[in-house]
């Protein structure tokens, strides 16, 4: 009968929790970037605020999934010692690259316009880069992978209209394309890019 | 008559190498069938002497464009815009035959009017009165985005010098503005009018490339530090920007094709 019962509360505290827990792709985007603002904002070393926002690029970005999509088609040709270095050397690329990026703005304000659902696996978020004095007003949607509503995660970024992940895709494959097809010219072309 | 041949020719040669790169596809695109992917598979056929274009306007950017966009950001921002404004508004003489031509004759509509009351009550253009009467600014038209819409493939892609990135397709567009297509090149170059220079026509697309270049400063410089390959990265950027311009499209959604993404699965 005890085991009735705990087995009822713990399914009743599931029921509970589970909603809690499903995130609305808008609703993360929104946390993203007013976490984000805040590290921009702070007064912390430029060292300090790069940790921070790849913790947040590491829990919210599918790295993996974007790595494999940039390579195209040649992802079907690695092996598995191929698959996890380049794994490695992408997540490392992608941070360093992400971080750079961010870390020259003081204070972007991006406010959430809209959401829309494409599948069960995709939403796309729509945001707004507020002008600045030098930089006009920017549209910035974001490609949420929702397969597991419970953890949503950024796979894309659309800057008016152009997709990163697209550009990324077309760099590594003209990177490959040119030197006669070896992906290892791809790996040399991450880890000098890291080590820079 | 010139000015005709050299359209006609260059016609010619777009279908011929369009046909030729689709001749060699592995059939994944067809021609003339309008989707999602037409430009997915890039047809960069003088690659190497497109790098060596795009190192020297690299050079040339360095040395010229990006200090004058620098200097040109010290302007005040009324200066700033009301130089961007007037010339987003000249640029409506090409607009509005292209919405013509591709039947968006609503938007010709409107951007005929914002023409007419910016020229004249925003002081040529400098102040954007018609956005205040509820006529927004809409897209920028051209002849390549017409020809794109009639279904005319992009051809090769390759780099001009100076003037940067463009296709085949698009550079046969360009070529209708020297040939009667841009009022503004009517009035300024090809006949003498005793209002306008020669002088005002260049200055103009001068002005024209170097607000670019001042709005996208920090942009450029974040795109060259972290590019493993520049010219893939702005040739890829460019291609988007024109696909999803001749497909009028404003909404992400419409834009992007799922099929890639499909087989990633790290859930």
């Amino acid at each position: 009968m005890l085991k009735i019962k705990i087995f009822s509360f713990l399914f009743l505290i599931s029921l509970l929790i589970n909603p809690l827990l499903a995130k609305e792709p808008s609703v993360l985007i929104t946390e993203i970037v007013n976490e984000a603002s805040i590290i921009l904002s702070s007064s912390d070393p430029v060292e300090s605020k790069i940790i921070k926002l790849n913790n947040i690029a590491d829990t919210n970005v599918d790295i993996d999934g974007i790595g494999m999509y940039t390579l195209g088609n040649y992802r079907k040709i690695l092996n598995e010692d191929q698959k996890i270095k380049y794994k490695k050397l992408f997540k490392s690329y992608f941070l360093k690259s992400f971080s750079s990026r961010l870390v020259d703005y003081s204070n972007p304000k991006i406010s959430v316009i809209s959401e829309k659902k494409l599948n069960d696996k995709y939403t796309i978020v729509n945001t707004l880069l507020e002008a600045t004095s030098k930089n006009p007003e920017i549209e910035i949607d974001w490609r949420i992978y929702t397969k597991n509503p419970d953890r949503p995660l950024i796979r894309d970024l659309i800057v008016e209209g152009l997709s990163l992940a697209r550009t990324q895709k077309e760099e590594f494959k003209s990177i490959i394309q040119n030197n006669d097809g070896d992906i290892n010219y791809l790996f040399k072309s991450l880890e000098e890019f890291i080590i820079k | 008559m010139k000015k005709i041949l050299i359209i006609f020719v260059i016609s010619i040669f777009s279908q011929v190498l369009t046909q030729n790169v689709f001749a060699g596809s592995d059939g994944t695109i067809k021609i003339g069938k309008k989707s999602k992917e037409q430009n997915s598979e890039v047809k960069d056929c003088f690659e190497t002497v497109n790098r060596g274009i795009f190192a020297f306007n690299q050079g040339l950017d360095k040395i010229f464009f990006k200090p004058v966009a620098i200097g040109y950001r010290y302007l005040p921002k009324p200066i700033r815009s009301g130089t961007s404004n007037a010339l987003s508004n000249l640029s409506n003489v090409v607009t509005i035959p292209n919405n013509i031509l591709q039947g968006q004759f609503k938007e010709a509509g409107i951007n005929t009017l914002r023409f007419s009351i910016n020229t004249t009550l925003g002081i040529a253009g400098i102040f954007d009165v018609a956005s205040y009467y509820g006529l927004n600014k809409l897209d920028k038209e051209d002849y390549g985005q017409t020809l794109g819409t009639w279904g005319v493939n992009e051809g090769c892609y390759f780099v001009l010098p100076v003037l940067g990135p463009t296709t085949v397709r698009d550079a046969v567009g360009s070529m209708v503005n020297f040939s009667g297509g841009d009022a503004w090149y009517n009035v300024t170059v090809a006949n003498n009018t005793k209002y306008f220079e020669n002088s005002d026509y260049y200055y103009s697309r001068l002005t024209t490339g170097v607000d670019f270049r001042a709005k996208n400063l920090e942009a450029f410089e974040s795109l060259e530090k972290n590019s493993l390959d520049l010219y893939a990265s702005v040739r890829s950027l460019y291609l988007q920007d024109r696909n999803r311009k001749i497909q009028n499209l404003d909404e992400t959604t419409e834009t992007m094709n799922d099929d890639d993404w499909e087989e990633i699965d790290t859930q």
